[in-house]
């Protein structure tokens, strides 16, 4: 079996999983990180989404391989220590998760987003934010919640 | 009635306590059947005071994001006079004798566990007072409760809740606990953050594909393409040999591989040779189904008839008909369905996400042989529920396989496994025609229904009617002297089941499409002409006239877009929503903005109401838009997002929720926002473009 080596949450990680595992098993399965989640297998859902240097990039089709060398960042990797990330602060006030299945993936998508732009407007939004589902429903709240983390009102 | 308490069941039988040694107060209630219409389900909760003040609420319904658990914790809190930094809700195991039958849907939670949970949480408070009362040899009438403590105010003294837990363990329960007066509320009717944000939001929310046990196997099944097909033979030789595979082995639904996780179980079945008998069913298709639907049709029995709907409508002076066709949907839950079990000769552990808890203990006693007190199962959260998990075949998968491997394992449908494992909402065909008179105003109406059946899953049809697939239709509350409403059930096998809303979220779509229609024939205003014939229906002019007013009904717009209103009831609630649309240059719809008006009775949450409109407004948006499931050469044909796809963030229109305040009885909120957006967004088609919708999805409408 191979071996890969990324960062992962800034740690050095090393797995041997075949060389097309997609990345999402290797958290999810291998190294037992399930705040990213299987929504659809495809890239059609947004649900696995994490950072791959520094990017929002759906993890469910990444083979592992093509992750070696490069830094990962997870749910579980967003806040700073006890400090949550403005993102989830907004998500708190704003109220936005229902069932919460999608809501790791939005969170990195519009934590990426904010990364590149720090005022976005709605339809840099749209643009970010599109392929990630949400069947719940809570789009408007994380369009408001974004809004609310560009402005820093969510750490007041 | 004298012995009842308001939630219908005997006060001695409805509190129990009991101390634990060192763990605090426990009192647990449990749920008689109300007057609720649809009573799918007791609700029954344990409430737990550790010694260090921390209260836990074990609810027995299921938290699947429409916010039961932050809304009954509420109830809880405010009776106990609780401090809501110290109160958590976690799902309570599945127990037939302590809770009743333990089953989430009908949008009931509220309306079955208020006045029961309102009832627990006196009873603790006043337990603790008394407690408190005991320690300091005071009369307990110069106590009281406050966040989390017991003050006698002419002392200055306080005790903690966990400083009393013990001693008001020791105590009786009260035989009948004052209720707070509303007035003093402290939770209930306010915007409480809900309690599973913050494990939601940081990834530690533990959903059902998120169980994690020592030595867990994965599994997925291959199921037979076409619906109602069965193995005949299988060659498991070239998946056993894909690495990691561990077993392979048939089940009643199909042939499980099952490996270390889900990339090799994965692979397994794509190298997995199987033989399949498809039971006669591989020329099934849509368009037979509409055929045989078309045919029966005319044939129904009667759900509703009012008058002779078929002589007046020989003699109005003016008729109008059509046909409306409603599609089969998928639930799609964001979360696949997926279940872990772990099966021994002597007992059996389940992890589910599960509308069922008890329904899941009976499926795997049944399969196991075991009792159902031998099973334990564990509630996980819900990544969606929308009804579908209110059904047990992932259940059955997961315990057969665990069975015959006899090793704890999880059995996940991939997403394609989800679109295509059945438990549809049900397809629909409708006939209607209403008769007007001289000035547009109906004076016969006739809705004849052919759909598949849900109920007969339970038994016969009573008097051959199928009552959730005539609900929102044979109850139309439009004063019409004339009114027939039929049914007649097609026999299918693609099994069906309940869909957000139920037959609420095909009949609030015909209905009110239809009615668009008998007022432009009329030559009149949508909502003028609704209103007058809701002259005797106080609770649907209300949330109409709201709607409409906060949407600026008759006010000018841009050119090219125009707005279309719908009203409906289901589950105790009235909703009225007004969308506004545009048509894309490809001749799609775009619905740029949504009011929408509720009055769901008492409020426990205004925030959760108004989250749970903007839910259901946007799940019956997918299904308007997109929602279809189709059938070619007896398989189904979609698989995943991109062919069954769901409004996106670009296309989640503004929504604006307005309470309408109403002092009656709780209504639910869960499902009472999906059905009327399909209509007002097809009516505001039939505004824009002069053509009514009768057919659902919208697709391309110019």
């Amino acid at each position: 079996m191979p071996s890969y080596t990324f960062t992962l949450n800034g740690s050095p990680t090393t797995v041997d999983v075949p060389a097309d595992m997609p990345l999402l098993w290797v958290l999810r399965d291998v190294l037992g990180l399930t705040g990213s989640k299987y929504g659809c297998g495809i890239a059609a859902c947004g649900s696995c989404m994490v950072h791959l240097d520094g990017a929002a990039t759906v993890s469910c089709i990444l083979p592992v391989a093509s992750v070696a060398g490069k830094a990962v960042i997870t749910i579980e990797g967003l806040a700073k220590g006890s400090e949550l990330h403005p993102v989830q602060e907004a998500w708190l006030e704003v109220d936005v998760p229902q069932c919460g299945y999608c809501q790791s993936g939005q969170l990195m998508a519009a934590a990426a987003l904010l990364a590149r732009t720090p005022t976005p407007t709605d339809e840099q939004i749209d643009a970010a934010m599109s392929g990630n589902l949400c069947r719940c429903g809570t789009y408007p709240r994380i369009r408001a919640a974004i809004h609310r983390a560009a402005t820093g009102e969510a750490r007041r | 009635m004298s012995p009842k308490t308001a939630g219908g069941m005997d006060r001695r039988e409805f509190l129990r306590v009991s101390a634990l040694a060192g763990t605090g107060l426990l009192i647990a209630c449990r749920e008689g059947r109300g007057d609720v219409p649809r009573a799918s389900g007791d609700l029954a909760a344990w409430i737990h005071v550790a010694p260090d003040g921390q209260v836990t609420l074990y609810i027995s319904e299921s938290e699947m994001g429409q916010g039961i658990h932050t809304a009954l914790a509420q109830v809880l809190a405010d009776e106990m006079e609780a401090d809501w930094t110290r109160v958590r809700a976690v799902h309570a195991a599945a127990d037939q004798a302590r809770y009743g039958r333990q089953s989430t849907g009908g949008s009931t939670s509220v309306r079955m566990g208020y006045t029961t949970l309102r009832q627990a949480g006196a009873a603790a408070r006043e337990m603790l007072v008394a407690a408190a009362a005991a320690a300091w040899s005071v009369p307990v009438g110069t106590c009281r409760a406050e966040l989390g403590q017991v003050r006698h105010d002419a002392s200055g003294r306080a005790l903690s809740y966990g400083e009393l837990s013990e001693r008001a363990a020791a105590l009786p329960a009260p035989r009948s606990p004052t209720l707070k007066d509303p007035t003093a509320f402290r939770y209930i009717g306010k915007p409480v953050k809900r309690l599973d944000s913050p494990d939601k939001v940081t990834g530690r929310a533990v959903f059902g594909l998120d169980t994690r046990l020592p030595d867990l196997s994965v599994a997925v099944v291959a199921r037979p393409p076409v619906v109602g097909g069965a193995v005949r033979s299988f060659d498991a030789a070239a998946a056993k040999a894909v690495a990691g595979v561990r077993d392979v082995v048939q089940i009643p639904s199909g042939v499980a591989v099952v490996a270390g996780g889900f990339w090799a179980a994965s692979k397994g079945r794509d190298a997995l040779v199987v033989d399949w008998d498809d039971r006669g069913n591989g020329a099934l298709s849509s368009e037979g189904i509409r055929n045989q639907l078309k045919e029966i049709c005319g044939r129904g029995v009667n759900a509703r008839s009012d008058g002779d709907a078929a002589a007046a409508l020989a003699r109005a002076a003016r008729r109008v008909e059509a046909v409306y066709d409603t599609p089969y949907l998928a639930h799609a839950t964001m979360e696949p369905m997926n279940c872990t079990a772990h099966v021994r000769a002597d007992g059996c552990e389940i992890w589910a996400p599960t509308q069922a808890p008890t329904s899941t203990q009976q499926t795997a006693a049944r399969i196991t042989g075991l009792r159902p007190d031998q099973i334990v199962v564990h509630t996980t959260y819900l990544g969606g529920g929308f009804g579908r998990r209110s059904q047990t075949d992932f259940v059955a998968d997961a315990v057969h396989v665990a069975k015959a491997i006899g090793r704890p394992v999880k059995v996940m449908h991939t997403r394609e496994d989800d679109m295509r494992a059945g438990f549809y909402r049900p397809v629909g065909y409708n006939e209607l025609a209403a008769g007007l008179d001289a000035d547009g105003w109906p004076v016969a109406w006739i809705h004849r229904i052919a759909s598949a059946s849900i109920t007969e899953q339970f038994g016969p049809l009573r008097d051959g009617i199928d009552t959730s697939a005539v609900e929102g239709a044979a109850n139309i509350p439009y004063r019409i002297p004339n009114v027939l409403v039929t049914y007649a059930k097609p026999d299918l096998p693609i099994t069906t089941w309940w869909w957000r809303s139920v037959g609420s979220s095909q009949n609030a779509y015909v209905t009110e499409c239809f009615v668009d229609e008998l007022a432009r024939a009329a030559g009149k205003d949508p909502l003028a002409y609704r209103l007058r014939l809701l002259a005797d229906q106080p609770r649907h002019r209300r949330v109409l006239e709201t709607a409409a007013q906060r949407a600026g009904w008759g006010s000018s717009l841009p050119a090219g877009r125009a707005r279309g209103l719908a009203v409906h009831e289901a589950f105790g609630s009235f909703v009225a929503q007004v969308a506004e649309i545009s048509l894309r240059d490809d001749g799609t719809v775009r619905v740029h903005r949504v009011v929408c008006a509720v009055d769901c009775g008492q409020v426990i949450n205004p925030d959760t109401v108004a989250a749970q409109m903007e839910s259901g407004i946007i799940y019956g948006l997918s299904a308007a838009l997109y929602g279809e499931i189709t059938l070619a050469n007896g398989g189904i044909v979609q698989s995943n997002f991109h062919d069954y796809p769901a409004v996106r963030m670009s296309e989640a229109p503004v929504i604006e929720t307005h309470l309408v305040p109403s002092g009656d009885a709780h209504g639910g909120i869960g499902e009472p926002g999906t059905p009327p957006i399909a209509p007002a967004v097809c009516n505001a088609v039939l505004a824009l473009t002069g053509k009514p919708v009768r057919k659902l999805p919208l697709g391309k409408v110019a």
